[in-house]
């Protein structure tokens, strides 16, 4: 059972639960800050190239090449400065992995932050944390001034000869701010709303300054790449779906926990030597939500066999995401718990764009219905329908992070669904609408 | 110039268009809601998706830059697919209540779901039921049939310069509104109407009135200010429904202004109908023959000089030429029609016109203000100058403190002292203004009311014929007029250069004994003896005087031309009748002439018009810019007075005798006054 | 999520304390001078905290004025984000948390207890020592589920019998201390026979 889990001396997070102390001096006896300066010394090309050895993919959901992202920085600073922001808006049902970087290694995030912002050509970093994570920000500005305190931070930071200043921004409770243009809108101060891309925000970013969007688990990782090799790094885990990952394991399984482990390690493997098993045996599995809730769930048949990677995972028309596991066993209504997804999406879309704004909610009360056993079978078809028209027709990812949970629901648990079906309307449309009528008139304050 | 693909067809187009635009080029219609010309890219609606080739996804063609080499397709399955997927959407939550709706007949999404709707709604849920907001007196708003396309929000903040409209909330219960529904601040409010692209916001003083098919379409032209924007006006029956803009990029873009939309309702009110005379000091209902033979007795019994007229702010060319004609009957030639003694040198067309033009504005790099408020002499001069701001950020300065003008600008003093350092090279301004490239330079008409009036204008003139900008090029120089008569006035030779001041020195010494006002209603007059003839539309301040009324046509009751600020020579079309027994001004003075037995002296419509067009000076077609002419280069002696630059405060609701007797116009006033009381704007 | 209803019954005005006047000084240091419209988000924290969690219309306005801002954009702002409430709520603040992950492991039966301890309906302040409670989204502390927020801080690891203790513990005015209440260390892996088996709230 051993041999097969990451070993301790890959670990990259080796205080995930907070055994060894979060504070600086206790980070530095695990190596954090050890030779940063030389690191540094080394030059961006160097940095950055060594990231694309490493075969690093975005922590953040997308799984985009980190060093490619990088290199899309503007490699001169022209008039407009370039920032580094740090996306800790975790706000996917399913994972809390970043939370635990945020409390217990706090230095390897600023460590990590100094090298990218330095990488990009940043001067300036803002860390976004969603606003719930009130003590998690207290806890990291802590440890920010920390760093200042050891000059690891602030002008010449760690002796690099580079200035930069790190900054938190708190959220206020958007899911939406975790998409990128939405994050750099909110620290705009405006509304949380996606930008239309192109222009990317590495050209075009915040404050329209060529800006670097990170997950707060990318940038963690990378000192430890940089002080081991990026060929270290991708030795682990599979091709293309390299090095190690934070797992958070919930929902019904008898030990739920966050543990780092290897890319490509099977599903089942995961769950049984992590998080103690399914609750009632693994026969009692009924689905697992491999990557958060935006993506497709996997029923037993698929979990039995499957490696968590982003390209298996694609492979069985889900995805990777977050690796935020969300595990569903037989005790549970399946369509009651894909209808608390949808509404979690209905009340997370910011309303801007029209499939989204009309469709997340209309898939919600469908499925509602559902759970109600007040459906029709008509009513499953049109379900697909609108899971495809809100699919691909929006501005940002959130459309798909919609739809894709319920397509899933509809892959796997077609039968199940319809089991819940009438044929016939149950109630012949009596609806509570008001007749229409026009309330200028009747409201003469305002005539 | 780059080549992109649509629909297998090559088009060429400019860089930093978008693929919609280059759409249109290729003459492929593309569904939008969001979408408008003059406002910045939302790309929200999502109705205007299209197939790229290499994208597995459809495109926004409204926000996507257009490349070389794109292969773009708009007919193919998979975009109708996607299409009638965001209308179903669009559809699910807007109520089915075009029968009641205002918009019926001119609402695009109507129009669109011809072709993308489904007929029938597969949305069994319930509606979304969205509380009604309070815009104002002009907007009506029913928000159940929001589509949230974001027009309004961005027209109030991008074009009209009021960020007070906007979304609130999130998700499907995101709300269109003003902050705690307070009405909008703005002389452009309305024109939300019409960007509107379904009815949740409608006219509110148009509701229910008529259906859009049923009205009859005249595009006219606005005078309601000098600028002349270009309206279309709905008629049904003789009645004047509506007022809309018609596009014009030259003056008006798609823009008009509240008081040229929703005067109209004034052209109801406080109408003259019949004529009257003054009998036992009250004003009694009378007929055409005493009225005009008590007028004629009344000519015949006073000296020519003792007789003078003076012409309204809304009075057209050939009224004008006309009222000229009969006063050459009469042998007077005191004429005037300004309504207070500005400084005006009729010379050449240049001393009166704003030469740099309308569009012109967006080209300049540098913007003085002396004496003008051009948000309220001419709001929608006001809306291009802040598009240059926002576009450009062109520098802008005043003389004089205007208030707010929904941009910035910085005021460099108040006092005339501050033009004249100018003119002599005292002033570090001066030094700005010869760096720039084409400047613009507007005079308003308080500052030529000044002491100093002449001094400002011919002084800074010829400041600026001597450094070369006034030139074939770019003319800097600008005088902002504030009535529609004016500049054409000017040009008519009403104004006599010899005799510049005599009309208003006569009339305060009271050596007029007959004041005959032609749709003159703002003319600062004291009456004691005089009698007065009061010819005009409405019962405001001039008939109040009145000895005799004699009733006329409005501007939308008559044909007519009429020169805008720019000089622009445009057509005000007849759009309905004169009320009861009015008449069309010319008609009336042929009416006093053979009364007055010169029969001979008469003249018909169109001969009126050829002495216009004959009398136009640099005329060069109808609807376009006067011609350049060579400039008089000579220097015009003046005496400098040190005074304020005050800036006459405008009523903008209450200009004019059409206005004054529009409802719409008294709560739109009573409201602004009420927010300035309050204090309770932002 | 329905858009926020604003209290009927607002004080006239607002003002920062001299104290928050020093961390809005702060926080308008981390922006560019000519961005600080950034700081809109915090200083309508800041306001919440200091007007007993809610955020007065007087607020936005002050706020509004003091960076600049359009009314109505602070007002997009504040009903936008859910964190900022724009009518009272309690002194003790229960946010439960029940998106799926937690709904799994029974946060139906947290929000049961909520409405018999606290009062039956959400967003009401209950004369219990002024606490109010509210459903809420994933609050990111999925393998510690189910969980609720009281104000600031995280009660992990819920079952029935530790959320009455906590929501006693409120009402008595002796809250407990935040944490896992299944007394593991964080996020980490249990022991399988430690947990008494598989029952969970």
């Amino acid at each position: 059972m051993e041999e097969n889990m990451l070993k301790k001396e890959d670990k990259i997070f080796n205080n995930l639960y907070n055994e060894l102390g979060w504070d600086i001096e206790n980070s530095l006896k695990r190596d954090d800050w050890k030779n940063t300066k030389d690191l540094i010394s080394k030059g961006r090309e160097w940095i950055i190239n060594e990231v694309k050895t490493s075969e690093l993919r975005g922590r953040g959901g997308a799984g985009f090449s980190t060093g490619l992202k990088w290199s899309f920085a503007p490699k001169e600073v022209g008039s407009r400065p370039h920032y580094l922001v740090i996306n800790a808006d975790e706000s996917e049902p399913g994972t809390c992995k970043d939370r635990d970087i945020l409390r217990f290694e706090p230095q390897k995030l600023i460590e990590g932050c100094l090298i990218a912002g330095y990488a990009v050509n940043a001067h300036i970093c803002y860390i976004y944390i969603r606003g719930e994570y009130f003590n998690e920000g207290k806890r990291l500005q802590e440890a920010i001034d920390q760093a200042y305190e050891k000059k690891y931070l602030g002008k010449n930071a760690c002796g690099s000869g580079w200035d930069f200043d790190i900054h938190i921004h708190y959220g206020a409770g958007a899911y939406i701010c975790g998409e990128e243009t939405a994050l750099l809108e909110s620290i705009e101060g405006n509304k949380g709303q996606p930008r239309l891309k192109p222009p990317f925000p590495a050209l075009v970013g915040l404050y329209g300054c060529p800006t670097i969007v990170n997950n707060v688990e990318t940038v963690a990782v990378v000192p430890t790449i940089l002080r081991r090799g990026g060929k270290w790094f991708s030795s682990l885990g599979k091709p293309k779906n390299t090095g190690t990952k934070i797992f958070c394991i919930s929902g019904n399984v008898n030990s739920p926990c966050n543990v780092e482990e290897e890319m490509g390690i099977p599903l089942k493997d995961l769950i049984e030597k992590h998080a103690g098993g399914v609750i009632g045996g693994w026969d009692n599995l009924q689905a697992v939500i491999p990557g958060g809730s935006s993506m497709p769930l996997l029923p037993k048949k698929i979990c039995d066999t499957i490696t968590m990677d982003f390209d298996s995972l694609i492979e069985n028309k889900s995805g990777l995401g977050t690796a935020g596991i969300v595990v569903i066993n037989k005790d549970q209504d399946i369509v009651k718990c894909m209808a608390r997804i949808a509404r979690f999406y209905k009340h997370e879309s910011c309303g801007q764009c029209t499939p989204c704004r009309e469709g997340s909610g209309w898939m919600w009360r469908i499925l509602d219905r559902v759970v109600q056993r007040k459906a029709t079978y008509s009513d499953v078809e049109l379900l697909a329908d609108v899971t495809k028209q809100i699919e691909g027709h929006t501005i940002c990812a959130f459309g798909e992070g919609s739809a894709w949970p319920v397509q899933g629901l509809l892959r796997h648990f077609r039968k199940e669904v319809e089991s819940r079906c009438r044929d016939k309307p149950l109630v012949k449309k009596k609806l509570n609408n008001p007749y229409l009528v026009d309330q200028h008139l009747l409201e003469n304050k305002n005539a | 110039m780059p080549k992109i693909l649509i629909n297998g067809k090559e088009i060429e187009f400019e860089k930093g268009m978008t693929v919609l635009q280059a759409c249109e080029l290729a003459d492929v219609e593309i569904p939008r809601f969001c979408y408008h010309e003059k406002l910045s890219i939302a790309g929200n609606c999502r109705m205007c998706l299209v197939e790229m080739e290499k994208s597995p996804k459809p495109i926004a063609s409204c926000a996507m830059p257009a490349a070389e080499g794109m292969n773009i397709k708009t007919n193919t399955p998979f975009v109708e697919k996607a299409r009638k997927g965001v209308m179903e959407f669009l559809l699910a939550n807007h109520p089915l209540d075009c029968p009641v709706c205002d918009q019926g007949g001119e609402c695009d999404l109507q129009d669109q779901s011809l072709y993308y709707g489904v007929d029938k709604s597969r949305f069994v849920e319930n509606k979304r039921d969205v509380k009604e907001k309070y815009m104002g007196p002009l907007i009506k708003t029913q928000m159940t049939r929001c589509i949230h396309c974001t027009r309004c929000i961005r027209f109030a903040t991008e074009v009209a310069g009021v960020p007070e409209i906007g979304a609130i909330g999130r998700g499907e219960n995101m709300e269109i509104t003003t902050y705690l529904e307070k009405s909008m601040e703005s002389e452009l409010s309305a024109n939300v109407i019409d960007l509107c692209p379904v009815g949740a916001l409608t006219s509110k003083p148009y509701a229910f009135e008529a259906r859009p098919w049923e009205l009859k379409k005249t595009e006219s032209i606005d005078v309601m200010d000098a600028v002349g924007s270009n309206i279309r006006v709905d008629t049904y029956n003789w009645e004047v429904k509506r007022i809309l803009p018609r596009l014009n990029n030259e003056i008006n873009e798609e823009w008009i202004s509240d008081k040229t939309r929703y005067s109209c309702d004034g052209l109801l009110k406080q109408r003259l109908d019949v004529p009257y005379i003054k009998k036992e000091n009250k004003l009694q209902k009378s007929s055409w023959d005493e009225a005009i033979a008590l007028l004629v007795e009344k000519i015949q019994s006073f000296q020519p000089d003792e007789i003078a007229g003076h012409i309204g702010d809304m009075i057209n060319m050939e009224s004008a030429i006309g009222f000229k004609k009969l006063f050459n009957v009469f042998k007077s030639e005191n004429l005037e029609f300004r309504e207070k003694n500005f400084y005006v040198n009729s010379e050449e067309k240049i001393n009166y016109i704003f030469n740099s033009s309308i569009a012109g504005i967006e080209e300049s790099d540098l913007i003085l203000l002396i004496g003008t408020n051009p948000r309220h002499e001419a709001a929608i001069l006001n809306a291009r100058i802040r598009k240059t701001f926002v576009n450009k950020k062109v520098p802008i300065f005043s003389i004089g403190d205007p208030g707010d003008l929904t941009y910035d600008y910085e005021i460099i003093g108040n006092r005339t002292d501050e033009i004249k350092k100018i003119i002599n090279n005292e002033h570090e301004f001066t030094k700005k203004l010869l760096l720039a490239k084409k400047p613009i330079i507007i005079i308003g008409e308080s500052a030529l009311e000044l002491k100093s009036g002449k001094y400002i204008f011919e002084k800074l003139k010829f400041f600026l014929i001597k450094n070369n900008l006034i030139n074939e090029n770019w003319n800097s120089l600008n005088i902002l007029t504030q009535n529609a008569s004016t500049v054409g006035l000017l040009d008519l030779k009403i104004l006599n250069a010899e005799t510049h001041n005599q009309f208003f020195i006569n009339l305060k010494s009271k050596k007029f004994k007959l004041l005959y006002l032609l749709g003159s209603d703002n003319l600062d007059f004291k009456k004691d003896n005089e009698f007065v003839v009061y010819q005009g539309s409405h019962g405001d301040r001039g008939a109040e005087l009145a000895d005799i009324i004699l009733p006329s046509a409005t501007y939308t009751e008559q044909n007519g031309l009429y020169e805008n600020l720019e000089g622009r020579l445009q057509e005000c079309k007849k759009a309905s009748y004169p009320i009861g027994e009015s008449l069309e001004d010319w008609k009336i003075f042929n009416h006093i002439i053979k009364k007055l037995g010169y029969k001979d002296e008469t003249s018909n419509f169109d001969q009126l018009r050829k002495e216009v067009l004959n009398n136009v000076s640099n005329f060069s077609n109808l609807n376009e810019l006067p011609k350049i002419q060579e400039i008089k280069k000579n220097e015009i002696e003046a005496d400098f007075i040190s005074e304020e630059v005050g800036i006459r405060e405008l009523d903008y609701y209450y200009t004019n005798s059409i206005s004054r007797s529009s409802k719409t116009m008294s709560e739109c006033r009573q409201i602004r006054q009420k927010t300035i009381k309050d204090g309770t704007n932002n | 999520m329905s858009v926020k209803k604003v209290h009927d019954d607002q004080p006239k005005e607002f003002k920062f304390s001299t104290e928050n006047t020093k961390r809005v000084e702060e926080i308008l240091k981390k922006y560019p001078d000519k961005n600080k419209k950034s700081a809109v988000m915090p200083l309508l924290y800041l306001a919440q905290k200091q007007n007993e969690n809610w955020i007065p219309l007087a607020a936005m306005k002050y706020i509004a004025n003091f960076l600049a801002m359009p009314y109505i954009s602070v007002y997009e702002v504040a009903t936008f984000y859910s964190m900022y409430n724009l009518a009272p709520v309690g002194k003790n603040f229960i946010q439960v948390c029940t998106t799926t992950p937690c709904l799994l492991r029974g946060a139906d039966k947290i929000v049961k207890l909520c409405k018999e301890k606290i009062s039956p309906n959400e967003n009401e302040v209950s004369k219990k020592n002024n606490s109010s409670w509210m459903e809420v989204e994933c609050l990111g502390a999925c393998v510690s589920a189910p969980m609720i927020q009281i104000n600031d801080d995280y009660y992990e690891d819920l079952d029935e019998k530790s959320t009455t203790e906590i929501l006693e513990s409120l009402i008595n005015n002796k809250p407990l201390k935040p944490g896992s209440f299944r007394g593991r260390k964080n996020t980490s892996p249990e022991k399988i026979e430690n947990i008494n088996g598989g029952k969970h709230a």
